[in-house]
């Protein structure tokens, strides 16, 4: 077989692992070999949005029977700033890990490690923003899931932030207007969905950064170049199916 | 190739520490079916032991008798006296949690893995002619899912045992406070898990490791069906997944969606049970059916009647079980509803029939060999129309008020998943049998045994249906007196059928200690895998096998490692019509 100048040039330096990759031994070609994993990976994001309908559903029932409740505790419990805030956040992470794949399929390391690496950030100011401003604030006031339900309608943290003078610009961007709010019979179970499908989100967002930051100790090891980067490409696509459930639940739990 | 590659996939290895590690560590599609079908099996025998547990109980009602001398005796209470962390259990509570342990353990642990990841895991790659599944690691992954999911529901009835129902139907579910309810539901969970993995997997190498050339209609109804079930075990699974984790959620943080109490709707909780337990009855059926067709095909040395429509059956059979979920409710729901999903229950009437009458059809006419895998194919045609035809009147809204929560429906689903799968999948097992183990079965024992299980599996439950249909209520330790005749059919009937199935084993053990190499191709079969050695080598085939032909060409085909005058001769006709080509 004649090769070609470049593919002797290569020949010359140390191959990459990707440059040296082999399909594994029961497929024809690498090429079957990707597409099968990336079938696969399809599957497994129609099993997630499966997964996600149950709380949708759940959702669906209860604001069916009981909306002026939802509408009011939707408006009352969370703040549309910090959600859209995770949203624009969530959608740059999106960009950034389709920009690493591009680094990968025209074989620059840099721009893969740099996207990635931007894509990991986004990643933990998500969950730093729900844990802390979200979560902390509404364990500590009682806006728990169901049984554990024991918010009264009386916000002594908000009426702190508003007794005094020094609410910096952060803080004020931060709290919410409630004027004055009577909780309502079905509160727990709005809270309820709330907390389970926010939280299953969070638990997917969290794997999805521990598989980012495995591929990039393999994009640093240089595992992924133009011809092989399979597992690159299926965690971008787990990690658009992460965004594109928060892209419905940020509208249906904040804003609706 | 190098040599090790051409031993058997059972051969051990050099060492016996290698040996062990070359099973727990195998990424070999044949030695993971192998040990799905080893837990599967084990859990189908202590399925089984719940079950006879039960028919003991229901030997008698519970009556106190007293004699001339005025002492009194209690009958039917066989499960009185259990002690359990020093107290005494009540025979109805014994009895509530042996009925619950039967159907999770059936159901979860044994009949949804047994064909699929089990058979399917042996035979699909083989059959299409490749090496092994798309995804190997995460064959091994699911197996220890299962495993993982395993040890909970094993866990749960060490712990006390589950009072539930196999449904985990709320409010009961979430409020009782017997401790093994939240392991078994998370055991169920996890086990979900497990089913999803291996139908990506199939669908994948279904999709991607045909050998070239063989088109969809080229595979073997077996592929087609695993195809079918693994669409609904991707599509329904996550669902129960989530449904029995807002169960777990229920139970531990007490969210309120399910709970009457908090304001939530139990009937929420059995819309989305049925949504995955729908189509998970057909995720257990429709693998047996796949293997029917096969028995059928091979066994009769003719090709089958109506490939085409056996294999879109099998699909549509797929698609409808996700519209029919909600005639489990037919007693509680509003009539518009109950006329709807009562008339696309009736549609699945059509796919299923088509199959039926398509097997009978290839038998028509056809040189049969009765060894016991045939056997079991016709006992499964009798005993699946049975089941199959007493489905409609359990859609019939009217019939329905009476039937629901009857023994006729226990009966029906027994006729179905018993006399359906379980048939099937023995005899599946009696099929294959010699091709992956490599020894032959003992035939006339396996027929006795077989007419065993078929007599007494008819017996049991056969009798059920009248029981329903006079109004007996299931999940009751005890009854009134008027039933007792019947019971006590039943009951006889169980143990001739636990007999059988015990025979079936000490054949098995035979078999393996004692019984005769099997020969490459003992049925005549056509497909690739009885072009592989018995037992297959580790990838398989030494090469890439070539397809010459279609999986039921005996018109014109002699099976490969066959004596052609033991054979009846293809049609000459059809031979020369194709060399002309």
């Amino acid at each position: 077989m004649t090769s070609l100048p470049a593919e002797s040039a290569a020949m010359d330096r140390e191959l990459e692992p990707h440059e040296r990759y082999v399909p594994g031994h029961h497929w024809r070609n690498a090429q079957d070999e990707m597409e099968a994993a990336k079938l696969g990976m399809w599957l497994f994001l129609a099993t997630e949005i499966l997964l996600f309908a149950g709380f949708f559903c759940a959702y669906t029932v209860f604001r069916y029977w009981y909306p002026e409740n939802w509408h009011a505790a939707s408006r009352h419990y969370l703040n549309w700033k910090i959600g859209a805030a995770n949203t624009v956040v969530l959608l740059l992470s999106s960009f950034t890990i389709v920009l690493a794949i591009r680094g990968a399929q025209t074989n620059r390391k840099g721009m893969m490690l740099v996207n990635l690496f931007i894509t990991e950030l986004c990643a933990a100011f998500f969950l730093v923003v729900k844990l802390g401003w979200e979560y902390a604030p509404k364990w500590q006031k009682g806006e728990l899931p169901g049984g554990f339900f024991t918010y009264g309608g009386h916000d002594a943290s908000h009426d702190a932030h508003a007794a005094t003078e020094h609410a910096s610009w952060f803080s004020t961007l931060l709290s919410v207007d409630h004027g004055h709010y009577v909780t309502n019979a079905y509160d727990h179970i709005f809270m309820s969905v709330y907390w389970i499908s926010t939280a299953t989100h969070g638990f997917h967002v969290f794997a999805g950064m521990i598989v980012i930051g495995w591929a990039m100790w393999m994009a640093a090891r240089g595992h992924y170049g133009p011809k092989h980067y399979t597992s690159l490409e299926n965690i971008g696509l787990y990690w658009h199916i992460v965004d594109v459930i928060w892209i419905f639940l940020f509208p249906l739990l904040y804003l609706v | 190739m190098s040599g090790h590659h051409d031993v058997s996939f059972l051969a051990p290895k050099e060492t016996s520490f290698k040996s062990v590690w070359a099973w727990v560590y195998t990424l070999d599609h044949k030695r993971i079916g192998v040990m799905y079908l080893a837990a599967t099996l084990l859990a189908f025998f202590l399925g089984g032991v719940f079950a006879v547990v039960l028919r003991t109980e229901l030997w008698e009602p519970t009556r106190t008798i007293v004699n001339e001398a005025g002492q009194a005796t209690v009958t039917g209470r066989a499960l009185f006296g259990w002690k359990e962390n020093g107290q005494q259990v009540t025979a109805n509570n014994a009895y509530n949690r042996a009925f619950t342990l039967h159907g999770t353990i059936m159901v979860f642990l044994f009949i949804i893995p047994a064909v699929p990841a089990a058979l399917g895991n042996i035979f699909l790659p083989i059959m299409l002619g490749a090496k092994d599944v798309a995804f190997p690691r995460l064959n091994l992954f699911s197996w220890y899912i299962y495993v993982f999911g395993s040890i909970f529901a094993i866990w749960s009835i060490i712990h006390g045992g589950v009072e539930t129902g196999w449904t985990f139907y709320t409010p009961y579910s979430s409020s009782t406070n017997w401790g093994g309810v939240t392991s078994m539901v998370l055991g169920a969970f996890i086990l979900g898990f497990s089913s999803i993995f291996t139908g990506i997997n199939f669908i994948a190498t279904v999709h991607k490791l045909r050998v070239p050339g063989m088109g969809w209609f080229d595979m073997p109804l077996f592929v087609w069906a695993i195809y079918a079930t693994a669409i609904m075990q991707v599509l329904a699974t996550p669902v129960l997944g989530i449904t029995l984790a807002m169960l777990v959620f229920e139970r531990l943080f007490h969210i309120g969606i399910f709970d009457p109490a908090l304001g939530g709707d139990p009937v929420l909780f059995q819309h989305f049970f049925w949504f995955y337990s729908h189509p998970a009855v057909y995720i257990m059926i429709v693998p047996g059916m796949g293997i029917i067709s096969e028995l059928i095909a091979v066994n009769c040395r003719k090709r089958i009647f109506g490939y085409r429509a056996i294999a879109f059956s099998s699909i549509a059979i797929a698609a409808i079980s996700f519209l029919v979920w909600a005639h489990h409710m037919l007693t509680s729901q509003t009539a518009a509803l109950n006329a709807i999903f009562s008339a696309l229950t009736f549609l699945v009437a059509i796919p299923t029939a088509i199959k039926v009458f398509n097997w009978i059809a290839t038998m028509y006419k056809s040189s049969i060999n009765l060894n016991t895998g045939m056997l079991y194919a016709m006992a499964f045609l009798f005993c699946f129309t049975i089941g199959g035809l007493t489905g409609p009147p359990l859609a019939t809204l009217a019939v329905d008020i009476h039937l629901h929560d009857t023994y006729f429906v226990v009966a029906h689903f027994h006729y179905v998943m018993m006399g359906g799968t379980v048939l099937a999948f023995l005899g599946g097992l009696h099929h294959w049998w010699p091709k992956f183990t490599g020894k032959m079965y003992a035939e006339n024992p396996a027929r006795l045994a077989c007419i065993m299980v078929f007599i007494g599996f008819n017996l049991t439950f056969f009798i059920q249906f009248f029981l329903g249909t006079q109004g007996m209520p299931r999940r009751y330790a005890t009854y009134v007196d008027e039933f007792e005749w019947m019971h006590k059919i039943s009951t006889t009937g169980s143990y001739l059928l636990a007999s059988g199935l015990l025979l079936h084993l000490m054949v098995f053990i035979q078999s393996l200690m004692a019984g005769a190499p099997a020969p490459k191709n003992p049925w005549g079969g056509l497909t690739f895998e009885w072009e592989t050695e018995s037992p297959p080598i580790e990838h398989n085939f030494p090469h890439e096998p070539v397809i010459t032909h279609g999986p039921y060409d005996y018109d014109t085909e002699v099976p490969p490692h066959c004596d052609p005058r033991e054979w009846p001769l293809p049609d000459q006709a059809k031979v020369a019509a194709l060399s002309h080509h």
